[in-house]
């Protein structure tokens, strides 16, 4: 178990290289400058001298300073946008931001979405399952940026019950966590539904019902954690997705997380803080998935990470 | 449920599910895909027959016949045009409505047939061979999962609108199908991964083995013998894909790097009647509630259907009531 995780963690750099390599290919490939814009064009003396300040004179230059800058210092540079912020501040400072709405959705949609779920799949083609599922797919029917600014609408203006925007609070970030939760709960609502359809059929269940165990315990107990791997495996991806922020709820609830730059930083060739941004999407998304095959073995004992895997 | 526990005469006329076209039978008879089916099909066809009116600049349904009815009237059967109400600008927003919905499948089919090939290509692949090519091809999809989903499109747009445009001489058309191929180079991932789990599981299975013992060539082990066992993954998460495609042409509408304007779709018009719509002062709903409308419906049925179609194919589908 431990020289697997030690192995996985010795990938990371490599991966990580890969992907920074990649970003920063694509970022020098993309037309278009991070200093002159085609409204406010700069001075040729002006943006060469920027450009040499920021060692973006070519593409030799960057590569030749910033990976090295950010193995040694874990310093991703100054922002070519925002030029009185380094990128590592302006994660410092939105990170934790994301952060914590990203737990506080992310707590509701697995709770209500497994919910469902094992709701709907015990009233498979009930009423219930019908109505749950549908309610739950409404959830990502509608683009986000529609159901946020409804939610907003609706509970801040008509009834009054939230603050219209900030936060920091618990009451400022209830609106952005439930808008923020819709996606993953849909999806964990359905995944939960098909698999503890599987689980259900099987024979255990009969001969936990047939041994007198109540259905809530039989459900609850032995079919759940069966029920729950895929969507474990879907919850690596969504933390990592959802931690890091979304640009539509902060731009809708006006929150000051990461997700805004992830847009802004492509918008804007900010080549300095789309590399940093990645780079922490990276970081997130890999160790997410190692932590979920971590969580396989204790939710499902059988499973045997250290074993060359064969899915 | 055993023969005996149903009714005789249903049982004469209902084919048993054991029949070779049994999976068919099973799709008529699904209530939940012949209803999300017959609501796809209505709104695509309404949305295709209608192109030649709200594709012209002098019918009154026109998508950009500007000022052609007074503007930001609510929804009336004064006039056909009027049925949804005008927009901003004194469009007719049933004739926007419906161009946008054309635009907005035509992006989703594009991804699902993208991902359709690409996806179920590479997954084929690297789920057959294994080894090296497998360890590779994997990884290519983990490091486009962990790009920029962003930047890949913007690039690929500056980079092919600008030659596509002077190829087919038309701005808009350009701008389309490089928005087609820019959702669908992000969407095959999911795909591949599914169908390469896929493979790696039937692989294992005993009849490969006895298919490769008799002497059969790859090629028809692939087609004859691993596609069939596939169709049923692959449709389903066609049917997801397309729901997903249609969703992201919406943020990027949001963003304002989708189709450009005045071109419709859903996304587009939801986007723009967001303000509206939310106006203190008066609320023009319509403007916001009649694409948000198409675009649900659309995507529950596509959902529905990817959930029954799911239902079908799987092997377990009838569990046990506990």
């Amino acid at each position: 178990m431990i020289r697997v995780i030690a192995f996985r963690l010795l990938q990371f750099p490599l991966v990580l290289a890969v992907i920074y390599l990649t970003t920063f290919m694509l970022v020098w490939v993309v037309p278009g400058s991070p200093f002159g814009r085609a409204e406010r064009k700069l001075d040729p003396i002006a943006e060469q001298a920027m450009k040499e300040r920021f060692h973006a004179d070519s593409w030799k230059s960057f590569l030749a300073y910033y990976p090295i800058q950010v193995i040694t210092k874990g310093d991703f540079g100054r922002s070519m946008q925002y030029q009185e912020w380094s990128v590592t501040d302006i994660i410092k400072v939105s990170l934790p931001v994301s952060v914590t709405l990203g737990i506080f959705a992310l707590t509701i949609g697995t709770i209500f979405g497994v919910m469902i779920g094992t709701l709907a799949a015990v009233n498979r083609g009930g009423l219930f399952d019908w109505l749950s599922l549908t309610i739950a797919l409404i959830g990502i029917s509608i683009p986000s940026f529609v159901v946020a600014a409804l939610l907003l609408a609706t509970f801040t203006g008509r009834f009054g019950l939230f603050p219209i925007g900030g936060c920091g609070g618990f009451r400022e970030m209830v609106l952005p966590a439930v808008a923020l939760s819709l996606a993953p709960l849909a999806y964990i609502a359905r995944l939960t539904r098909i698999s503890m359809l599987d689980v259900l059929g099987s024979d255990f269940v009969r001969t936990a019902r047939a041994k007198g165990l109540s259905r809530f315990t039989v459900i609850w107990k032995h079919c759940l954690r069966n029920a729950f791997l895929p969507v474990l495996s879907y919850l690596g991806p969504a933390a990592a997705a959802t931690f890091v922020g979304s640009f539509v709820v902060e731009t809708v609830f006006s929150i000051p997380g990461l997700g805004q730059h992830f847009v802004n930083s492509v918008k804007n060739r900010d080549q300095t803080l789309i590399l940093g941004t990645v780079m922490i999407y990276s970081v997130f998304l890999l160790t997410f998935n190692l932590l979920v095959d971590i969580a396989y073995s204790f939710v499902d004992p059988r499973i045997d990470i250290t074993a060359k895997s064969s899915s | 449920m055993t023969a005996l526990d149903q009714p005789i005469l249903a049982d004469a006329v209902e084919a048993p599910p054991d029949t070779p076209d049994g999976l068919f039978t099973r799709i008529r008879r699904s209530r939940r895909i012949r209803f999300s089916f017959a609501v796809l099909m209505l709104i695509l066809l309404s949305s295709l027959l209608t192109m030649p009116l709200t594709l012209r600049s002098d019918h009154p349904w026109g998508y950009n016949n500007q000022y052609a009815l007074p503007v930001r009237v609510g929804p009336s059967f004064s006039a056909s045009a009027l049925w949804c109400g005008s927009d901003t600008l004194g469009r007719s927003l049933i004739g926007r409505c419906l161009l946008g919905g054309a635009a907005s499948l035509a992006i989703g089919l594009a991804a699902a047939v993208i991902s359709m090939t690409l996806g179920v290509a590479v997954g084929l692949v690297a789920g057959y061979r294994g080894g090296w090519i497998d360890a590779l091809l994997m990884r290519i999809v983990d490091i486009l999962y962990g790009l920029p989903y962003l930047l890949l499109v913007i690039l690929f747009k500056i980079a092919f609108e600008k030659p596509l445009s002077l190829l087919v001489r038309s701005e808009s058309a350009a701008n389309f199908i490089v928005l087609f191929i820019a959702i669908g180079i992000v969407s095959w991932l999911t795909m591949a991964r599914v169908v390469r789990g896929q493979v790696l599981f039937l692989r294992s299975l005993p009849f490969i083995e006895a298919c490769k013992a008799a002497g059969l060539g790859q090629w028809r082990i692939f087609t004859r013998h691993l596609l069939p066992n596939l169709v049923g993954p692959i449709v389903v998460y066609a049917t997801l894909i397309v729901p997903s495609a249609i969703l992201q042409e919406s943020f990027l509408s949001f963003l304002g790097i989708g189709i450009q304007p005045p071109l419709p779709t859903w996304g587009s018009l939801a986007a723009d009647g967001l303000s509206p719509a939310l106006n203190p002062i008066v609320s023009h709903w319509w403007m916001l509630v009649l694409p948000c409308t198409l675009l649900a419906v659309t995507l529950l049925a596509l959902n529905f259907l990817g959930d029954g179609l799911s239902d079908l194919f799987d092997p377990k589908a009838e569990a046990a009531k506990i």
